[in-house]
């Protein structure tokens, strides 16, 4: 009689192994352990620091650490408004991030523009990068951004990572 | 020693270039006639009277009329703490004047705002550049010429900008109406600023015409 809770792989029986694909592995590897490279640029970059803080910690998702060298991250939260002066920054600091690279666009600004529909700031940052979450809010509640982070997790584990080589060798 | 008081004194040194105090609310100001001597009355302001401290240096645009700018100085002093107003104006085919930041350094960057947002020029500014729009941007948005929505110009490297999308705003609450969609359309078409009407349903068609597009049903027109 199992008087222990039981898990989905019992070692006992199936062994030391896991069979599994590529694909699942690594996706399950990359969405727990997402490092974000916090382009926090107004007021969201606060919520941003209070999804950090310890009360809605954001390393329970993985990530740990706030990566603030574009090289070894891998998802870059925009947090703020985007002027048209930043965007430039902001553009060249996304392309020195490594593939994969993801993009959260976190509040309204960053998504659209937000309220300041004027000569200085950026409609939206995705008028320059591909963005993959937007989070409304102004600014979002820490958790609101943390389901953002979660909804990423789910396209990240799902992405085809061996499939590339094979359509480039078509 | 009130800030009258000081503002007699500076008037009496200066005789014919200030006007006479003006005091309004507490609060006292004096216009320098000419713009080309105001870092000599800067500077007897800030080494005999005390005031040392520049609160705030900005700009006017009187568009249409002449002169065009008027440049503000807000003055302190801790010492007696008294403020002090001086304008002084500027007309648009000069757009120069001297610079006072070798009196007050706050005053280099209020000046780079100035040239950055106005176009008014400091004559021996130590590094007058741009300082809220990029280098190279080719207009000066805060005057009163220059639409809020912006104009299309060349971000280098990055992208285009283009005018950004106002929809008939800048907004503001039509008062009455039945619900809050009314009250606070998101697209604004001023003819028909319906009240009565439910704003996103019966204007899809208005605002198709009035902005080449519109938005979708949204939740309102599923409860029908």
């Amino acid at each position: 009689m199992q008087t222990s809770t039981e898990l989905g792989y019992n070692s006992k029986i199936e062994g030391d192994v896991i069979v599994t694909r590529i694909d699942a592995a690594l996706g399950w590897f990359r969405k727990n352990s997402l490092w974000p490279m916090p382009m926090g640029l107004a007021c969201c970059a606060i919520e941003l620091m209070a999804a950090g803080a310890s009360r809605f910690d954001i390393a329970r998702f993985g990530s740990e650490v706030m990566r603030f060298s574009p090289r070894q991250s891998d998802v870059m939260i925009v947090a703020g408004t985007v002027t048209y002066k930043m965007a430039m920054a902001v553009k060249r600091i996304y392309d020195q991030m490594p593939e994969p690279k993801w993009v959260i666009a976190m509040g309204a600004c960053a998504s659209t523009g937000g309220m300041y529909r004027s000569y200085a700031v950026l409609q939206g940052v995705d008028r320059i990068i591909p963005v993959d979450v937007y989070v409304a809010g102004c600014p979002p509640r820490p958790e609101a951004l943390l389901d953002a982070l979660i909804k990423l997790q789910g396209k990240v584990a799902n992405e085809p990572v061996l499939r590339l080589p094979k359509e480039a060798a078509k | 020693m009130s800030a009258l008081e000081l503002a007699q004194q500076l008037k009496a040194k200066f005789a014919d270039l200030i006007s006479d105090p003006v005091e309004f609310r507490g609060e006292v100001s004096l216009k320098v006639l000419d713009a080309e001597r105001m870092p000599e009355v800067c500077v007897y302001a800030k080494a005999e009277l005390g005031f040392d401290y520049l609160v705030d240096l900005s700009s006017v645009d009187n568009y249409g009329d002449d002169p065009r700018f008027t440049m503000v100085y807000e003055l302190y002093g801790y010492g007696h703490r008294c403020h002090l107003r001086l304008k002084t104006d500027v007309s648009e085919e000069k757009s120069e004047l001297p610079t006072v930041s070798t009196i007050w350094r706050t005053a280099n960057w209020h000046e780079r705002e100035i040239y950055d947002m106005m176009g008014v020029r400091f004559r021996g500014h130590p590094d007058l550049r741009r300082i809220l729009m990029w280098e190279g941007y080719p207009y000066f948005p805060l005057r009163k010429d220059f639409p809020l929505a912006g104009k299309s110009s060349e971000l280098p490297e990055v992208a285009f900008t283009k005018p950004a999308p106002l929809e008939g705003g800048p907004f503001v609450t039509i008062a009455g109406g039945k619900d809050r969609i009314a009250r606070e359309p998101r697209v604004r078409i001023p003819e028909t600023d319906a009240l009565d009407t439910n704003a996103r349903l019966e204007r899809r068609k208005d605002i198709q015409e009035a902005h080449g597009h519109s938005h979708g049903p949204g939740p309102v027109e599923k409860a029908k």
